[in-house]
C-alpha cells in the first residue's frame, strides 16, 4: 500500500521523462538516429562524464576530508571549519562561475579563464558539501567500538581510518558521490559561463538555434541513458557493500578523536584554503560588482518583493518535494527489496536532466493537460518537485532506516492502530530526516533557475530571476544585492542542516 | 501492514490535491471582469523578448500615464517566440515584443498574428514592417564590429565582413554563433550573397581560430578588457556597458566600426511587435502600440537604450552616427524568416 502511494510519486516525478519518449517517438528514428550518431555528441557525452568523473572524485576527496577533519580530529578552529564546510551549498554555480570570472580578470585581466578545468573547479567547490554533510553525519553516528578493535588488534591510526572508518561510511560517500555527479550532468549555468562543450549545453544551444526544440529533446534522452548506466553502477557498488548499522544496546559513544600533532596547523590551513577558494572568492566578487557599478540598484520594493517570491515558491516547492519522497524513502528504508530498490532509482532520473527540459516538459503538459494550472506557481513547484526528488529521498531514507521497526511492530503487537503508529512512531523518528530533507530541497529551489524562467506566473520575479535579467545586461553592480541576499537567505537551511548533522557537537547525531 | 502509512500519505496527497484544485479556482477569479464594450478589460499580457532592465521603465510610464495594467513576462527573444508556438491559440499573450525581426517571422509564419491596422503600419517605414502587415519595427540596431582601439589600429579595420576570414585576423575575432542576432546577420548574408558564399565566409571564420561566446555582452566586455581584439555584435551594447561603468561611450577602449557600402556586416535589424490573434480589437492593446510609435515612446529608447528611432519625427540618439550616414545592405527583413536553413548552416560549419 505504501508501495502505491511510492508509485504514484515516482509517476509524477517522471512525467518530463515520459514527454521526452513521446517527443522522440514522434520525431522518428530516422531523425534521433540523424541526430545522434555524430562525432559531436560521442565528443559531448565523453566530456560530459568525463566532467562528472573529476568533479566526483574532487568533491569525494574534498568531502571526506573535511568531514574526516572537523569530526574525528583536533584540528584548531574545526566547529567554525564545521559550518564553513557545508556553506558553499548556498552559492548557485552560476554566481560562483561569474565570480571566478571576475576573480581571475582581477588578477589578470587578460587571462581568459574558461574550459574543462575551469568548469571542475567551480563545480567541485559548489557541490563537495553534497558529500561532506552526509559523510560528516555518519562520522559523528558511526560506532567507535568497530575502530577500537582495529587499533587494539595492531592497525595504526591511517590503516584504521582506511579499513575500517571509511567503510563504515561508504554508503554516504556512495550517495553524496551520486548526487554529485548526476548533478554535474545537469548543470548548465558553470559550464556554459565557463564555456565547456557539455552535453547539456549541446541541448541548450539546440534549443537555442532556431526554435528546434526535438533535437534538444532527442538530446536529453541521450542524457537520460547516461544517467541510467550511472545509477546502474553505483547500484553494483551498493549491493557489494555492507551495511554498517550499529546493533546492540547501550548508550551512543561519541568517536575518539585523533590528535594530528605537528598536523594540526597545515590541516586547518587546508581547510582554510578550500573555504577561501569556495566562499571567499564569491565574496570578494560580490562586494566589487556592490562597490564598482553605478547601474540603477534595484529599488527596495522590487528587492522584498523578489525575496518573497523566493521564499513562497521555495517553501511550495519544498513541500511538494518532501510529499512525493516521503512514501519513496519510507519504502526504500522499510521494505528493500528489487521493486523498491528500482522505484528509488527511477526517481534519480529526472535529477540529471537540464532544468530547462524539465521546464519545457511542464510547459507542453501545463499546456495540454493541466491548463487551469499553466503558469501558476503549482506547476513551478512540481517541476522543482520533479528536480530536486532525489535530495528528499536520500534525507528521507537514511533516518528511516535508522530508526529500528521493531518499534513500531511491537507498538501495533500492544493493539495501538496504524494511523497512530504511523503518528506517534514513524514520524517522530524520521523526523529529522524530513527536516533535514526540507531544507536541503528548500535551498536548492531558491537557487533554481531555467525552470523557474519558463514556468513562474507571468510577471513573478524571483531573487535567481532577477539575477539573471541583470547578469543578462553586464549589470554586475545591480546584480550583487540580488545575489547576497540569495545567498544569506540560502544559508539559513544550510546552517540547521549543519546543525541538524552533529558535526557542532551538539546531539550526537 | 503498511495500510496506516497509506491512508496518511494518501491524506496529505488529497489535500495537496484540494489545494491545487482550490489555487487553479482562485486563479480564474481574475478573468471575472467581463470585458467593456471597446474590448478594454484595463490589462493585457506582453511576453518581452527584450531585457526587463532595458523596457521596464517604459511600460511602468505607460501604465501610470494610462492606468492600463500591463502583465509582462520575460525571456530571451528566441525562447519567448518558441513558447508562443507551443502555446498557439491557448497562448495567455496578446501581444510579443522581439529583438529582431526572424523571430517575429517565425510567429508570423505559424499565422498566430493579427494583420495590423493600416494607421499603425503607416507610422513605420515599410522596409521595417511585415509583408503581410502584421508585425512592425519598434527600433533600429545596427550590426557593427567592436573593436579594442589599444590593440587594433583603426587604418587595420576591413571594407567588408569577408576580410575577416583572410589570415591576419587569425584568433582575433569574438562571435556568437548561438545567438540570435548574429544568426540574422547569416540569413542577411544568404540573402545578400546566397548560400554558397555564406557556408564559405562560415567555414572560414571556424577555421580561423574565432573566439566563441554565447551572449554579444561577453563579447563586448572581453573587447573593452583586451582580451579579444574585434568582435561581431549589435551597436548599443557598447552604449549600455559605458552607462554601467559612467563613462562617456568616446573614453572607452573598445569602440563601434560600422561597415562602409551596405555591407552585410552593417545589417539593419529591428527591435518589433506583434499582435496576437484576436487580440488586436482590444483597445488597450491598441494603445499600447500606439504609445510605443509615439514620439514619446521612441524618444524613450533612444535616450535609454541608443537605438534608432522607427518614426521620422524623433531624432536619432546623438551619440550615434547619423542614420543617413550609414550605408547599410538594402535587405527586406521579411527575408530573415529561413532561419532553419541558417541554423543547420552554422551547426554544419562548426561554429556551434
Amino acid at each position: 500500500m505504501l508501495l502505491l502511494a511510492a508509485l504514484l510519486a515516482v509517476a509524477v516525478a517522471l512525467t518530463p521523462v515520459v514527454y521526452l519518449v513521446i517527443h522522440t517517438v514522434e520525431a522518428g528514428w530516422a531523425q534521433v538516429f540523424d541526430a545522434l550518431l555524430t562525432e559531436r555528441v560521442a565528443s559531448a557525452a565523453g566530456r560530459s562524464l568525463g566532467l562528472a568523473a573529476v568533479v566526483t572524485i574532487g568533491c569525494v576527496v574534498l568531502g571526506v576530508g573535511s568531514a574526516f577533519l572537523v569530526t574525528r580530529t583536533d584540528v584548531p578552529g574545526r566547529r567554525f571549519f564545521g559550518v564553513l564546510a557545508a556553506l558553499p551549498l548556498a552559492i548557485p554555480s552560476y554566481v560562483a562561475a561569474f565570480a571566478w570570472i571576475s576573480a581571475v580578470h582581477l588578477v589578470d585581466p587578460r587571462h581568459v579563464f574558461e574550459g574543462f578545468w575551469p568548469a571542475a573547479l567551480v563545480l567541485i567547490l559548489c557541490s563537495y558539501p553534497y558529500v561532506y554533510l552526509p559523510v560528516a553525519a555518519a562520522l559523528v553516528g558511526a560506532d567507535p567500538a568497530a575502530e577500537e578493535v582495529s587499533r587494539s588488534l595492531g592497525r595504526g591510526p591511517w590503516r584504521t581510518f582506511a579499513g575500517v572508518t571509511v567503510r563504515q561510511v561508504q554508503p554516504a560517500i556512495a550517495a553524496g558521490g551520486l548526487l554529485v555527479a548526476l548533478y554535474t550532468l545537469s548543470d548548465f549555468g558553470a559550464v556554459s559561463i565557463v564555456r565547456t562543450d557539455t552535453f547539456t549545453r549541446e541541448i541548450f544551444t539546440a534549443l537555442n538555434m532556431g526554435f528546434n526544440r526535438t533535437m534538444a529533446l532527442v538530446l536529453s534522452t541521450v542524457l537520460i541513458m547516461l544517467t541510467v548506466l550511472l545509477l546502474a553502477g553505483e547500484s553494483v557498488t551498493r549491493a557489494r557493500g555492507a551495511r554498517f548499522a550499529r546493533v546492540g544496546g547501550g548508550a551512543r559513544r561519541p568517536p575518539s578523536r585523533l590528535r594530528l600533532r605537528a598536523g594540526r596547523w597545515p590541516a586547518a590551513g587546508g581547510l582554510a584554503l578550500v573555504a577561501g577558494a569556495a566562499l571567499g572568492v564569491p565574496a570578494v566578487s560580490l562586494s566589487r560588482w556592490f562597490v564598482e557599478g553605478v547601474s540603477r540598484p534595484g529599488s527596495l520594493a522590487e528587492i522584498t518583493s523578489a525575496t518573497v517570491n523566493s521564499l513562497w515558491v521555495s517553501a511550495l516547492g519544498a513541500g511538494l518535494t518532501m510529499l512525493l519522497a516521503l512514501p519513496i524513502g519510507l519504502l526504500a528504508a522499510r521494505s528493500p527489496g528489487t521493486l523498491s530498490t528500482i522505484i528509488e532509482r527511477l526517481s534519480y532520473l529526472p535529477h540529471a536532466l537540464p532544468g530547462v527540459v524539465v521546464g519545457l516538459s511542464l510547459v507542453s503538459f501545463g499546456i495540454y493537460v493541466l491548463y487551469p494550472l499553466y503558469q501558476s506557481v503549482w506547476l513551478l513547484a512540481l517541476a522543482y518537485a520533479v528536480l530536486f526528488l532525489p535530495l528528499a529521498v536520500g534525507a528521507v531514507a537514511a533516518a528511516a532506516a535508522q530508526a529500528p521497526p521493531q518499534l513500531e511492530q511491537v507498538a501495533r503487537s500492544l493493539g495501538r492502530r496504524p494511523v497512530t503508529v504511523f503518528r506517534t512512531i514513524t514520524l517522530p523518528l524520521t523526523a529529522p530526516g524530513i527536516g533535514a530533507g526540507l531544507a536541503l530541497a528548500f535551498l536548492t529551489c531558491m537557487k533554481e533557475l531555467p525552470a523557474t524562467l519558463l514556468l513562474r506566473p507571468t510577471g513573478m520575479d524571483t531573487l535567481a530571476t532577477r539575477l539573471w535579467t541583470h547578469t543578462g545586461v553586464v549589470q554586475y553592480a545591480a546584480a550583487a544585492p540580488y545575489a547576497a541576499l540569495l545567498v544569506v537567505i540560502a544559508a539559513v537551511p544550510t546552517w540547521l542542516l549543519v546543525s541538524r548533522s552533529g558535526i557542532m557537537g551538539k546531539g550526537g547525531g | 501492514m503498511g495500510g496506516s502509512r497509506l491512508r496518511a500519505v494518501t491524506t496529505l496527497a488529497v489535500a495537496g490535491a484540494l489545494l491545487l484544485g482550490a489555487a487553479a479556482c482562485a486563479g480564474d477569479d481574475d478573468d471575472d471582469s467581463g470585458p467593456a464594450e471597446d474590448g478594454s478589460t484595463g490589462s493585457f499580457t506582453l511576453y518581452s523578448g527584450r531585457n526587463e532592465n532595458l523596457i521596464e521603465p517604459l511600460i511602468e510610464q505607460f501604465q501610470s500615464e494610462t492606468g492600463i495594467t500591463v502583465d509582462v513576462r520575460y525571456g530571451d527573444t528566441a525562447q519567448m517566440a518558441a513558447q508562443l508556438l507551443d502555446e498557439g491559440d491557448r497562448s495567455p499573450a496578446q501581444v510579443f515584443l522581439a529583438q529582431d525581426a526572424g523571430a517575429l517571422g517565425a510567429v508570423s509564419k505559424a499565422g498566430m498574428f493579427d494583420p495590423l491596422p493600416d494607421e499603425v503600419l503607416e507610422v513605420v517605414p515599410e522596409a521595417y514592417q511585415g509583408a503581410g502587415g502584421d508585425w512592425v519595427g519598434v527600433t533600429g540596431r545596427s550590426r557593427v564590429l567592436v573593436y579594442n582601439q589599444e590593440l587594433v589600429d583603426e587604418s587595420e579595420l576591413p571594407d567588408s565582413v569577408f576580410e575577416l576570414t583572410e589570415p591576419q585576423w587569425e584568433g582575433r575575432v569574438g562571435v556568437a554563433p548561438t545567438n540570435g542576432s548574429f544568426q540574422a546577420f547569416v540569413t542577411a548574408m544568404r540573402v545578400q550573397h546566397g548560400d554558397d558564399a555564406t557556408a564559405d565566409w562560415l567555414a572560414g571564420i571556424a577555421d580561423n581560430d574565432p573566439q566563441i561566446r554565447e551572449r554579444n555582452g561577453q563579447i563586448l566586455d572581453d573587447v573593452n578588457a583586451g582580451r579579444i581584439e574585434v568582435g561581431l555584435v549589435n551597436h548599443y551594447y557598447l552604449h549600455e556597458l559605458a552607462k554601467e561603468e559612467g563613462v562617456p561611450f568616446e573614453e572607452m577602449p573598445a569602440q563601434n566600426y560600422y561597415f562602409p557600402a551596405g555591407d552585410t556586416g552593417a545589417l539593419m535589424n529591428i527591435s518589433g511587435i506583434g499582435v496576437l490573434a484576436g487580440a488586436i480589437e482590444d483597445a488597450d492593446v491598441r494603445t499600447f502600440v500606439d504609445y510605443l510609435l509615439s514620439t514619446e515612446g521612441q524618444a524613450f529608447f533612444t535616450e535609454q537604450t541608443s537605438e534608432y528611432p522607427m518614426v521620422a519625427e524623433v531624432d536619432a540618439p546623438a551619440e550615434l552616427p547619423e542614420l543617413a550616414g550609414l550605408e547599410a545592405p538594402e535587405i527586406n527583413l521579411n527575408d530573415l524568416d529561413s532561419l532553419e536553413e541558417t541554423v543547420v548552416m552554422i551547426t554544419e560549419s562548426g561554429l556551434a
